[in-house]
């Protein structure tokens, strides 16, 4: 495993400027997700990385090696795609020992068939080993494809959205089997998703980014208790944080130009008048949808609230964060 | 404005039951789900409601008429499909229009119409575009419209939002419950997203293979389901439920997981055998004095709070906690369950009836 590092990188398709003078390090065995809309430029992240792409500007690292004029196969990543393109007319074990039987491998026969048993076992595919690839569900083909990727030994595993196409039971299974892969090997992961519950739960950093910049990198913790940004904060949390004018609660610090406040950050029971214009009841929680001085905000409560709309409930904001005109956090 | 009754409702394709036997009331205005697992009967049971397909057995319905043979252009419904189904080669106000066109509308008639159902749907601006050009979520709004726009007494959607992302989604589920709260039509809609029927619902049908599993407003559904299908299919993660040899009566209020006492609430019913203890993940809490111990083997941050998943002699338990709460995989510590939340089932899948949950089995 490595580290790998972007030093500078921008890349242009065209008049369309995709990434800007992106620097970010990878630390060895680190799980990074890099978050954000269609656009934003994270799967062009993961292309240079991969030699899939050339970058316009700058370099690509891995493992402390200049990455510049190397083909894919000579970078040494794995990667995994959305879409399982598995070989059809070949079983699931012929599929897995793939990537091993490369000319430029070499691999002894025994440690090909000893190490697509290990990883079979670790994503409780074994029993499927000899079915053609054709005759699985959709999530073990991506099961299957993730193998593949794991019975390399690479740098780093590059994974552009592997589970978006997956039901969500099992994209929630899969992101716990996906997260203790990833710590039991050490293995260095750079990961593409839109999802926010993907990044929040797997990674150890996350990148945010926005039209192809990154804004913000850190833990997830760091990046909702301290956003840098009204669009750094929008990128996680649900209910979405709710921005409003500095002032409309009362004296706002210099500068403010929004409030922003997660439900977390909204007292209820003191304060001032709002109104309940929804509720819903989502099981584990309550989602509250309120009208205060003929503004929208969001908060949740307590799952057996009595709370129904056109009631009135007092509300004040608890630490919340202040953001300029611009945008950027300045409490 | 429509109330629906399904009674004994039953669809046969050939030697494939679609539907067995489904019986439940929608009220006039009411925004009702129907959820479950593809190939469960959701859509069939729509397309039955709508007259695309005919049942086999089985009375509908709509105000009091009973119209279960009639056709479509019989009953008065609007449908809006997932994919919508737009005129590409006509713009915004020629798509929306087009219903009452058909039906012989004069035209000064049918632009005020088409103006007034534009401004709730807010897209006046888009009225003279081509829908060609149109944003996903801006093509979803003008199929609402050609639906809306016919004043139709019901509203029958087939997972309208599924073709959009996540975020977007949020936002037109917001917008689609407004939307149905200022008309006020009853609504009819299919979705396999559990959440979202949570979200937008009044009430939820769920259903699992051709059956109804039960019927009722989402809180109940979510805090006392009737099968442990529902009690996997609804909630996020899914309730917890954990198999114990064991004996229930009149009057038990504990059961013994692995050798440890545990309360529940009173049961009304017996059961003895392979039995289901089920509980909520934030009706666990980590407790090191409890007696039902578990070893942390994955953490999962969600900001407020997190997914703790423990190995515990009875198998894997998941626990929501606060995201203050310190936790170190591979650590063992006691589990407690909040008594008043507990479902036991019996091994057929079905709760046991307790003083808990016996106002919503017994109603729903």
């Amino acid at each position: 495993m490595a580290e790998v590092r972007l030093h500078d990188i921008s890349k242009s398709f065209g008049a369309q400027t995709a990434l800007r003078d992106v620097s970010m390090t990878v630390p060895d065995g680190a799980f990074v997700v890099l978050l954000g809309p269609t656009g934003a430029g994270k799967t062009t992240m993961l292309r240079l990385v991969s030699g899939l792409d050339r970058a316009s500007a700058g370099e690509v690292f891995i493992g402390g090696q200049s990455m510049a004029g190397l083909t894919p196969a000579q970078r040494n990543v794995a990667m995994v795609f959305q879409q399982y393109s598995l070989y059809p007319h070949l079983t699931v074990r012929e599929n897995m020992e793939f990537p091993l039987k490369s000319p430029l491998l070499k691999t002894p026969r025994a440690e090909i068939t000893r190490k697509v048993a290990e990883v079979a076992e670790i994503l409780q595919i074994s029993h499927k080993l000899d079915n053609k690839a054709t005759a699985l569900s959709g999530g073990e083909m991506q099961r299957v494809s993730i193998g593949r990727a794991l019975v390399r030994d690479p740098a780093v595993y590059l994974m552009d959205e592997p589970l978006s196409s997956l039901d969500a039971k099992l994209r929630a299974d899969l992101r716990v089997e996906l997260k203790s892969i990833q710590a039991n090997l050490g293995a260095t992961f750079l990961y593409v998703t839109h999802d926010q519950i993907e990044a929040m739960t797997m990674a150890t950093h996350v990148g945010v980014l926005d039209q192809g910049r990154l804004v913000q990198f850190g833990p997830p913790r760091e990046i909702y208790e301290r956003p840098v940004s009204i669009y750094a904060a929008g990128r996680l949390g649900q209910p979405h944080i709710n921005i409003l004018p500095a002032g409309l609660f009362g004296a706002a610090p210099h500068g403010a130009a929004h409030i922003g406040l997660r439900p977390e950050q909204i007292e209820q029971g003191a304060g001032q008048d709002s109104l309940v214009k929804r509720v819903e009841h989502l099981g584990d929680q309550t989602r509250l949808h309120l009208s205060f001085k003929n503004h929208d905000l969001t908060t949740v409560t307590d799952a057996h609230t009595s709370l129904k709309s056109g009631d009135i409930v007092k509300i004040q904001p608890l630490r919340p964060f202040y953001f300029d005109a611009a945008g950027i956090r300045i409490v | 404005m429509a109330q629906i009754v399904i009674k004994n409702v039953r669809k046969e394709f050939g030697a494939f039951t679609a539907v067995q036997s489904s019986s439940f009331t929608i009220e006039d205005g009411e925004f009702f789900m129907l959820l479950g697992p593809s190939g469960c009967g959701k859509t069939t049971t729509l397309r039955m409601i709508a007259g695309l397909e005919l049942p086999t057995s089985g009375e509908i319905y709509i105000n009091g008429e009973e119209v279960s043979q009639k056709p479509a252009s019989k009953r008065d419904i609007a449908f809006v499909f997932q994919m919508f189904a737009l005129y590409p080669h006509m713009n915004v106000r020629k798509n929306i229009s087009y219903p009452l066109v058909s039906q012989g509308m004069p035209r000064d008639q049918v632009r005020a119409k088409v103006d007034e159902v534009a401004g709730i749907l807010g897209i006046t601006r888009l009225l003279d575009k081509p829908v060609g050009g149109l944003s996903g979520g801006d093509r979803q709004r003008v199929a609402l419209g050609r639906a809306i726009v016919r004043d139709p007494a019901c509203f029958l959607m087939d997972e309208p939002l599924g073709a959009l992302d996540a975020e977007f989604r949020e936002r037109m589920a917001l917008e689609l419950r407004a939307l149905h709260d200022r008309i006020g039509a009853t609504t009819v809609y299919v979705t396999h997203d559990q959440l979202e029927a949570m979200q937008m619902g009044d009430k939820i049908v769920v259903m699992n293979h051709g059956v109804v599993e039960q019927f009722g407003k989402p809180q109940q559904i979510y805090d006392w389901p009737a099968t442990t299908f529902v009690a996997r299919f609804i909630g996020s993660p899914a309730m917890n439920l954990l198999d114990f040899d064991g004996m229930v009566g009149n009057g038990t209020d504990h059961v013994w997981l692995a050798d440890t006492r545990v309360q529940v609430p009173r049961m009304i019913s017996g059961a003895s055998g392979t039995l289901t203890f089920g509980v909520r993940p934030e009706h666990v809490r980590l407790d090191d004095a409890a007696g039902f111990r578990g070893r942390i083997t994955a953490t999962e941050y969600l900001g407020t709070t997190q997914i703790v998943t423990l190995d515990t002699p009875l198998g894997p338990v998941k626990a929501r906690c606060g995201s203050q709460i310190a936790v170190r995989i591979g650590d063992t510590t006691g589990l407690g369950f909040d008594p008043r939340s507990i479902t036991l089932f019996a091994d057929n899948g079905h709760a046991l009836l307790s003083v808990a949950n016996q106002k919503v089995l017994q109603h729903g």
